[in-house]
């Protein structure tokens, strides 16, 4: 069963690379007015039921993936 | 320091990635303690009156720094010996992994500036009384050098607040190297016991090689270790 989360800054947590992103992005001339930079965890998981999945990755993410203190997370399990 | 002064034992945790250890034991060696090296697999501590956490770059600061070495076999028992009131101090890294495992409060975030830096500053000592700082009057200023990408302390409001009003903040960046929040340089818990910050005391104890406000720091770490042994003999 493949998942992904998503980790990104809380939100009004600062975000220097989501800053230098956006800047360097107005420099090649797109029009935007914010970025913020998170990252992705793919995983492959053991298993089939993905309400149990869904669980271990709240725990995966409080424990691990994430710092609650500064940044939020988003969980999607793939059950195919 | 008295040469003739017992020698408290302390521990220096050795993570796959650490660098600053040698530095580490050299210095408290030399401020009258004995260093003992301890491999971060390893699931018990010597007998030792304190622990250090060096810097460096455990375990490739993967995923955010701190954040693979906290479940290290030998943090089970660097936090069971924190618990047990036990003295311990993390530099830089050993700052964020100590912030990682919950020993102590907020977290270290990348540079506001995105640039890693590596030059000395100069830090009011805004507490004198920790087992750390003993050795240190409230408002006087320590040299030492930063060398760090993610040094920048957060914590939100609330924490914020109670740092100030439980007196945990006890150096502070007399100019901000790294955004940190209320320039924040170090942190002790509410106990007292656990002392985290991102300069180098290690780096600067020997005149020859520069500033020595580092001398103040980890001399009232030995200070404390030896009056701890003393008491628990």
């Amino acid at each position: 069963m493949k998942a992904t989360v998503l980790v990104r800054p809380k939100h009004g947590i600062l975000d220097p690379q989501g800053e230098a992103v956006q800047s360097s992005l107005r420099h090649l001339g797109f029009a935007v007015d914010e970025a913020r930079v998170g990252r992705v965890v793919d995983l492959e998981l053991e298993g089939d039921d993905p309400e149990r999945a869904r669980a271990e990755l709240e725990r995966m993410c409080e424990q691990l993936l994430a710092n609650p203190l500064i940044e939020s997370y988003e969980i999607t399990v793939d059950p195919a | 320091m008295t040469s003739g002064a017992p020698r408290p034992t302390i521990a220096v945790v050795v993570f796959p990635g650490s660098n600053d250890h040698g530095d580490a034991v050299l210095a408290l060696e030399g401020l009258g303690a004995d260093a003992v090296p301890v491999w971060h697999g390893e699931s018990e501590l010597p007998e030792a009156s304190a622990v250090v956490l060096p810097g460096g770059f455990s375990y490739g600061d993967y995923l955010r720094c701190g954040a693979i070495a906290r479940f290290a076999p030998v943090m089970r028992a660097v936090t069971r010996f924190a618990g047990e009131g036990g003295l311990v101090l993390g530099i830089c890294n050993g700052f964020q992994i100590l912030c990682e495992a919950g020993l102590l409060p907020g977290t270290l975030r990348p540079n506001s500036s995105l640039s890693f830096v590596c030059r000395d500053v100069s830090l009011l000592v805004e507490h004198a009384d920790t087992p750390f700082t003993t050795r240190c009057e409230p408002g006087e200023r320590l040299t030492m050098p930063v060398k760090h990408g993610e040094g920048c302390y957060f914590a939100d409001d609330q924490l914020l607040s109670e740092l100030e009003v439980n007196r945990q903040v006890v150096l502070r960046y007399a100019d901000n190297p790294n955004g940190s929040v209320a320039d924040i340089a170090a942190v002790v818990n509410e106990e007292r016991n656990v002392f985290g910050l991102m300069p180098h005391p290690e780096h600067a104890v020997d005149p020859l090689l520069g500033p020595t406000g580092g001398a103040a720091v980890l001399g009232s770490l030995v200070e404390a270790a030896r009056e701890r042994m003393l008491a628990m003999a």
